[in-house]
């Protein structure tokens, strides 16, 4: 098979707008979480059973005293060698698929066992749609990239903080992009990229962003 | 803007000042990250830490209201370290021109202030003239009257100590901007301005703008690739409806309204047709006459000659008449207008000091109100603490087609004017608001016709060609009378044009009642035969710089960057080769459409680059304004200080307060000790009219907000998320604390400044809150009226 797909998410570019995840909601026909205003640019508060897609603001002052304001367009990671598949005790609750690399839960993982997906997964992603007790996350779009499109939310991003596209490809540009980076934020890195094929870059320690953020 | 989005990538630096781009505008950083990835330094001035800071690379905070005392600053850095572009500076602005020996300046006034009618008597604001009506000018910029030593005087008192006083930013931050900015003032740099509301919300809005401008000039930034002076306007069409006259000074294409004092229409002409003393100034605004005597035959088709054209049937302001929302309101409250006509706003969140807004609409008749949803203005006679059976108001909802149902042109912030076609039909009964228009004028025609009526001309003679072959509002037959037409056969220069045919461009209008033109400014963007060039959709980039120039019409003729002429020296050759827009070459101009034919200013006929102007230059010294050629720092109306160190006079003289019981107002008051500014989140839209129904984008931002230092909030006692109340002298709103490290308080002098700031998207008829127009003063610039929404005073309390 090819290397499969992947998707760039370079917080060094993105302005926090949330096209992204109103993008998810719409192309996924998913309804809004009842939320309410606590303080936070981020709402909602986190993934939940119709979320899949969250921004994270994290702020507070640098060593130079100055402010700072992190945005992490936050979602499951596709692991390359999954650990929630390895998880999964129902035949058929989850699709790894051979051609992208997406890792999709299906209907009927509301028969497996939730409390151990969720703590199989490094990064905090699977949750559980209240209704259905389907388990959920991001699909990579994968009815949109098995048909020659990108995910949605690669889609809305107005400043090529997302980019999706072969592994390979990706790879080499996370590579450049990180090496530039290095020159002006020498804690620059692509965090976990080897095993996910979500790849986020950051310029600073990853805690700082989101306790999830790295493996 | 003077350029378009796509040129942001090619500046070498961008300061975003009163603008929170990211957030507001998030497109345009699409452009600003790539100028980044090719090195561009972009800075961020603004009270808050937003997500533009977050992705700038130089973040600069200042107390809101003090913008003038930031770049007065900066333009006594670029003068006093010889930073400025001397060639463009002596050639293309008006720095060597010699002004009236009695101009002068004052503790915070210039020459010609009457204390009494606060109002400027502008006599020795004027240029030195020769004997043969020239200006006298010193290419040597040395004489104590030229523009020059004026402004480098003016301006040697905004020492950045002086100015870090005022605005509360650190003196090296000051430096580190003013450095990266003046950087640009080679003939091989380009620097660009991007703003906002955050500069035009403040009684010194004009003036804050002129800043940019003298900035922009003595840097050689004006009419260059990556470069000018860009205003951020957005998915409202604000840019539209700015052209065609949304402002009650305007008409379409930016002709003064007509006054009371204009007398005859001949009078009027005389007025807008500029002329020049200036022999190598094009002085395009000689035109303007023909462009008000298309404007009328488009209103009036069929009016007579001796009405100029229907000239005398046109409504006229009083002399110093303001007839902007700010009095409109306050003559609602004192109940002097009985009816009200409200279309695609809502005024009880948008217009400050909500609460009198909310009561003067109580004392209407009736109103009208054109929406696609309800809202709090709508909904006035049911709100909070009214009862509706007290309120005689008779008030009719119509229901509106939304944007995306509607056929038509959508100018966006670079001047294209592209078309658009209708994505859905309108549901039910909603209609186009050229629908609803349409019928109410032939209704009105009707009553008129059979009642008659004191002055009937006007609305029978108004035109109403609008409509298709089924009496549906046709908006490419509107586009075709802004665009202009022919109403005769006629020859000019040669080629004979019929009746009806569309007029190919602006140069063509005519005075003598031969062409209709609806907005001259949009002549162009049908060709002859009717094709509509607004529906271009080309992508040929033939300069290679991002201009595209057969992707849709870009206002004037088609004109991608304005004031490209003063892109190239004297001879035609470009500044910067690199980038360059436009050259003189081999007796022609080739790249973009040039600002004006007539050749470079040292060959033979030349002409000087600012051909908007009767000066022919760019206006370093601006007379042309109400208060003040140069701007000068004031406080805001509402400001935490009684003083400042650059005059005793406190506020902008020409500054009009209300004197209603309900404008009430606190300046430098132990009341009231918190700076507070508003603004708009990326989530909602304006007053939240249209987005609080939009299930995914409240759940994103679900309620009101007040965004607080965390000094503060330890002073105050507060934690993030506690309930707390906004108040200020004229009303109050409860909101949530956010307690945040990107809001930090202004060392202003020996003074500590504590700076809250929150949203205006909410209104009481959804969950989320009430709007935070309850609490901004009735206050307005002195030349274009806008309130001053962005610098006032409030204090805060726990809800316990
Ligand atoms: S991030 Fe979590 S949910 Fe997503 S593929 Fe990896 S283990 Fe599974
Ligand atoms: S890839 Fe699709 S499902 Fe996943 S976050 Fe993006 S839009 Fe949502
Ligand atoms: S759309 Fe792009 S820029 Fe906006 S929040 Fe998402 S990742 Fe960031």
């Amino acid at each position: 098979m090819s290397n499969g797909k992947s998707i760039i998410v370079d917080t060094s570019r993105c302005t926090g707008c949330r096209g992204c995840q109103v993008a998810c909601k719409q192309w996924n026909g998913l309804p809004a979480s009842p939320t309410t205003q606590t303080g936070t640019y981020q709402n909602p508060p986190d993934f939940n059973g119709c979320t899949y897609k969250v921004v994270r603001f994290a702020d507070g002052r640098g060593a130079d005293g100055k402010p700072y304001w992190y945005f992490v367009s936050d979602m499951c990671r596709h692991c390359v060698e999954p650990p929630c598949l390895a998880g999964s005790s129902v035949e058929g609750g989850m699709i790894h698929d051979e051609a992208t690399g997406a890792v999709v839960y299906t209907a009927r993982s509301k028969d497996d066992d939730f409390e151990t997906a969720q703590s199989v997964c490094p990064y905090n992603v699977p949750r559980k749609n209240e209704e259905t007790g389907v388990m959920v996350k991001c699909t990579m779009c994968i009815d949109r990239i098995s048909n020659g499109m990108v995910p949605a939310c690669v889609q809305s991003c107005p400043t090529g903080a997302m980019v999706f596209g072969d592994r390979d490809e990706i790879l080499a540009e996370v590579q450049r992009r990180v090496a530039e980076l290095k020159k002006t934020h020498p804690k620059a890195q692509a965090v976990d990229a080897d095993s996910v094929r979500v790849i986020f870059i950051v310029t600073d320690d990853p805690e700082r962003y989101h306790t999830h953020l790295k493996a | 803007m003077t350029n378009h989005w796509i040129d942001i990538q090619h500046s070498d630096c961008i300061l975003i000042q009163g603008s929170n781009a990211a957030e507001n505008h998030p497109i345009s950083f699409k452009w600003v990250m790539r100028a980044k990835d090719k090195g561009a330094t972009v800075i961020h001035v603004d009270p808050r830490f937003t997500r533009t800071s977050a992705r700038c690379s130089l973040y600069a905070p200042l107390r809101s209201g003090t913008d003038i005392a930031f770049l007065g600053g900066m333009i006594n850095y670029i003068i006093e370290n010889d930073k400025f572009f001397k060639d463009y500076v002596v050639n293309y602005t008006n720095a060597p021109l010699l002004v009236d020996e009695g101009f002068g300046f004052k503790d915070g006034l210039f020459s010609g202030f009457d204390p009494k009618k606060r109002k400027y008597d502008k006599t020795t604001w004027a240029y030195q003239k020769n004997a043969d009506g020239t200006f006298k000018r010193d290419k040597s910029l040395k004489d104590r009257h030229c523009v020059f030593q004026l402004l480098k005087k003016h301006y040697s008192r905004y020492d950045m100590k002086t100015v870090s006083a005022v605005t509360g930013t650190p003196v090296e931050d000051l430096k580190k901007v003013y450095e990266a900015f003046s950087a640009t003032g080679r003939p091989d740099k380009a620097g660009t301005i991007m703003y906002a509301l955050g500069q035009t919300h403040h009684t010194v809005a004009v003036q804050n703008i002129r800043c940019f401008g003298i900035i922009q000039l003595l840097l050689g930034n004006i009419g260059v690739c990556g470069g000018g002076i860009n205003a951020l306007r957005g998915e409202p069409n604000v840019q539209g409806s700015t052209d065609h006259a949304l402002l009650s000074y305007n008409l379409p294409g930016y002709l003064p309204a007509p006054r009371v004092g204009h007398g005859s229409f001949e009078k009027y002409l005389k007025t807008v047709a500029r002329t020049t003393g200036e022999p190598d100034s094009l002085n395009w605004q000689s035109n303007y006459n023909k462009y008000a005597v298309s404007l009328m035959r488009a209103f009036f088709p069929d009016a007579p000659k001796e009405t100029g054209y229907g000239f005398d049937w046109l409504p006229k302001l009083d002399d110093g008449q303001d007839a902007s929302v700010l009095p409109l309101f306050d003559e609602m409250y004192k109940g002097t207008i009985k009816g009200f006509s409200c279309f695609g706003q809502n005024p009880a969140c948008s217009i400050p000091n909500s609460n009198k807004v909310r009561a003067a609409l109580q004392k209407l008749e009736w109103m009208v109100h054109f929406n696609i949803f309800d809202n709090e203005t709508a909904s006035f006679w049911k709100q909070p603490g009214v009862d509706p059976r007290k309120v005689g108001t008779e008030v009719f909802l119509l229901p509106a087609a939304a944007a995306v149902e509607k056929e038509g042109s959508q100018a966006n912030s670079g001047r294209w004017m592209q078309w658009k076609y209708a994505a859905a039909k309108a549901p039910g009964d909603c209609l186009s608001a050229g629908d609803v228009i349409y019928r109410i004028q032939m209704k009105l025609k009707e009553l008129y016709k059979k009642e008659g009526g004191v002055f009937p001309e006007p609305v029978l003679g108004v035109f109403t060609d609008m409509v298709d072959g089924k009496g549906r509002y046709d908006a490419e037959k509107v586009a075709r009378l802004i665009n202009g037409v022919f109403t005769r056969d006629v020859t000019i220069n040669n080629v004979a044009y019929k009746k009806g045919e569309c007029v190919p461009g602006f140069a063509l209008l005519q005075a003598d009642g031969s062409t209709a033109c609806g907005n001259w400014i949009c002549s162009g963007s049908f060709t002859r035969d009717g094709q509509n060039l607004m529906k271009r959709r080309g992508k040929k980039d033939p300069t290679g710089l991002g201009l595209y120039p057969e992707w849709s019409y870009s206002w004037p003729a088609n004109r991608r960057v304005i004031y490209n002429r003063a892109s190239v020296d004297p001879h035609g050759k470009p500044w910067n080769p690199k980038r360059a827009l436009v050259e003189w070459k081999d007796g022609k101009w080739v790249g973009d459409v040039v600002d004006g034919a007539p050749p470079p200013l040292a060959e033979k006929g030349g002409k000087l680059p600012f051909i908007m102007r009767p000066e022919g230059v760019g206006c370093l010294f601006g007379p042309g304004l109400a208060d003040g050629p140069f701007p000068e720092h004031y406080e805001p109306v509402e400001s935490p200080f009684e003083k400042h160190p650059f005059s005793r006079q406190r506020n902008t003289p020409l500054l009009r307060l209300y004197e209603s019981d309900k404008d009430v107002y606190a300046s430098a008051s132990a009341k009231f000790p918190l700076v507070m500014t508003t603004y708009s989140c990326t989530e909602h839209w304006c007053t939240g009219a249209l987005t609080r129904w939009q299930s995914w984008l409240s759940e994103a931002q679900p309620g009101a907000y007040v965004e607080l230092s965390e000094e503060l909030a330890r002073e105050r006692g507060l934690k993030n998320g506690d309930k707390i109340r906004v108040v200020s002298a004229r009303g109050s709103v409860e909101a949530v604390a956010m307690v945040t490290p990107r809001i930090t308080p202004f060392q202003c002098g020996d003074k500590k400044v504590h700076l809250v700031g929150m949203t205006f998207n909410y209104g009481w008829m959804t969950p989320g809150g009430d709007s935070a127009n309850l609490l901004t003063p009735t206050c307005g610039d002195s030349n274009s009226m806008t309130p001053e929404y962005k610098a006032f005073m409030v204090n805060i309390e726990k809800i316990a």
